[in-house]
């Protein structure tokens, strides 16, 4: 039992390597990942923020936490296009016919997509701390938004992964993360929901992206821009972001054993 | 004799559309056994379904002496598959693919790096090795395909057509590679739509129509089944074409050339009652010639293939 563990856990590791060299060696998409989360800082802080009055202080103080989001939703489009285009190639059956585990294969690019959602997310915030922005957090808060992160981003790679399991075609694939890339402008990522028309506010009040993001925000800058008190939000971002990644979960993995059977 | 593949009745439908329909299929160990067919008929589900990738609705297997459906991780060890479509990481090096797959074959980190040497210049890959994948040639591909494949020493190696797409000399290369490891034991099942890839490496050739095996001999026994020679007769209009067609057996025809081609035994007696039926029918041959018939010929009296 232990020896059977060991090699799985060893057969994962090879398949996290090969998926971390595959993001490495694909300069445009690696370039881009890294590209977007300092431009969008830029252009949100210093050309859309000034015209954007938040009522919580400075507009980087406020746009943290929403960029992250965003850039996941990005992360998550690699992700489900690195998936769809393993299942479209040959090589998927060449795994499959070696005495692998299938959950060894999806890891690996649950594990390459963690490490380039971190990458992007620890750019957003030495970007942000650059252009002004002030958390006003003790460790303890920190490491409490970094573990929301991490929950979050396991949870959008998941799905990530369910998608380009699904679409198999890597265009397909990256069409359908977009909607991961929209709802974050209809959430509390870049304006308080108040802001909004009536017909868009509860949406944006209610969806999961503005729990997450609320929890961040709540944690790094002692409130929440809906009102709400952080553990109200944590909670529903844990209880959002848990239920995601069971069900993408467990759909990946039914997909990854019909799918590739066929 | 011993069987490596030894396959009884094996049936499999994709929504209802029959794709095989019954296979009984013998593979002696250490010999090169070719399944040859059209597109369609049923070669690479068969394979698929030896390989462990696919379960069959119907049918007993036994592959390396492990029961198929009884235990498929004995099958995979025993076995390794080359598919259609090369099976490497093109984002990787050629090395990089090597050792990744000795690693998922539980390698330690040293015996991977070492068997990976051994197989890159086996494979007449060493130059090559630090390169991405997506930097080689077709045949490049293919022989590090059949790299990976051996990593193992597997006793049955399935090659899904190995040559599909490969220029004539990259595919004698592959087909000298492929003649090299069987030398050295292995049992290959290879599919293919070339009969000349079957007639140049394959020991004994099951030729596969609509999903049931037609016919199944040596290259030489499958030749001689249709007779021995082949009569080639050419019409100097189209009126004796036509009537000949419908007076003849025939293996081929040709509209625009007016040729017909129909196999006989060889003997001058069934050379003469041809040109006696010809006579009767009112369609005298202008030309004559006979010739050894080629697995082509066979292929097209089995599969019908007079279009």
């Amino acid at each position: 039992m232990t020896a059977s563990y060991a090699l799985a856990l060893s057969d994962t590791q090879v398949m996290i390597t090969r998926c971390v060299r595959r993001s490495l060696r694909d300069p445009e998409a690696f370039f881009t990942a890294l590209m977007l989360p300092v431009v969008l800082m830029l252009l949100f802080v210093y050309v859309f923020g000034g015209a954007i009055n938040t009522g919580h202080g400075g507009y980087a103080d406020y746009v943290v936490p929403g960029l992250i989001v965003l850039c996941a939703g990005f992360g998550a489009g690699t992700t489900a296009v690195a998936v769809a285009t393993d299942m479209s190639s040959g090589i998927v059956d060449r795994f499959r016919s070696m005495p692998i585990r299938g959950s060894a294969i999806l890891s690996g690019h649950i594990v390459a997509s963690l490490a380039r959602n971190l990458l992007a997310t620890a750019l957003v915030i030495a970007v942000g701390l650059g252009v002004g922005w002030r958390p006003d957090a003790n460790p303890a808060r920190w490491a409490a938004a970094a573990a929301m992160i991490v929950l979050f981003i396991l949870a959008m790679s998941w799905l990530a992964a369910a998608f380009g399991l699904l679409l198999r075609s890597p265009e397909a694939a990256n069409a359908a993360t977009f909607v991961l890339m929209f709802l974050p402008y209809v959430s509390t990522a870049f304006v308080p929901a108040h802001t909004m028309p009536a017909v868009l506010r509860p949406i944006a009040a209610n969806q999961p992206f503005t729990a997450v993001i609320e929890t961040m925000r709540g944690l790094w800058m002692g409130d929440t821009s809906t009102g709400a008190a952080v553990s109200h939000e944590a909670w529903l971002a844990i209880a959002c972001c848990t239920g995601i990644l069971v069900a993408s979960f467990a759909a990946a993995s039914w997909l990854f054993r019909h799918r590739t059977a066929a | 004799m011993t069987y490596t593949v030894s396959a009884r009745g094996v049936r499999k439908s994709f929504g209802g559309k029959v794709v095989l329909d019954g296979v009984d299929l013998d593979v002696a160990t250490g010999i090169i056994f070719a399944l040859l067919g059209p597109n369609g008929a049923g070669k690479t589900t068969l394979i698929r379904i030896l390989a462990t990738l696919i379960r069959p609705d119907a049918g007993t297997v036994t592959v390396a002496g492990h029961d198929l459906l009884a235990d498929p991780i004995a099958v995979k060890r025993a076995i390794s598959l080359t598919g259609q479509y090369a099976a490497v990481d093109e984002m990787l090096t050629g090395e990089e693919n090597l050792r990744m797959m000795a690693r998922l074959l539980h390698f330690a980190p040293r015996a991977a790096k070492a068997r990976s040497a051994e197989l890159l210049a086996e494979f007449g890959l060493l130059d090559a090795r630090a390169r991405l994948v997506k930097t080689y040639s077709g045949g490049m591909r293919r022989r590090l395909d059949l790299a990976i494949s051996m990593i193992a020493r597997p006793r049955l190696l399935f090659l899904d057509e190995p040559t599909t797409g490969l220029d004539p000399r990259s595919r004698e290369q592959l087909w000298g590679t492929v003649r090299g490891l069987a030398d050295q034991g292995v049992t290959v099942l290879l599919t293919t739509q070339y009969l000349e890839e079957a007639d140049q490496l394959a020991d004994r050739i099951a030729m596969l129509d609509h999903g049931r095996i037609v016919a199944r001999g040596t290259a030489d026994q499958l030749k001689s089944s249709l007779g021995g020679e082949v009569v080639r007769l050419h019409f100097a209009d189209g009126g004796g074409y036509q009537r000949a067609l419908g007076a003849l057996t025939i293996l081929r025809a040709d509209q625009r050339l007016r040729t017909i081609e129909v196999g006989t035994d060889g003997s001058a007696a069934s050379v003469h009652d041809l040109l006696g039926t010809l006579r009767t029918a009112g369609a005298p041959a202008s030309r004559l010639s006979v010739g050894r018939p080629s697995l082509d010929d066979v292929f097209r009296s089995l599969t019908g293939g007079t279009r």
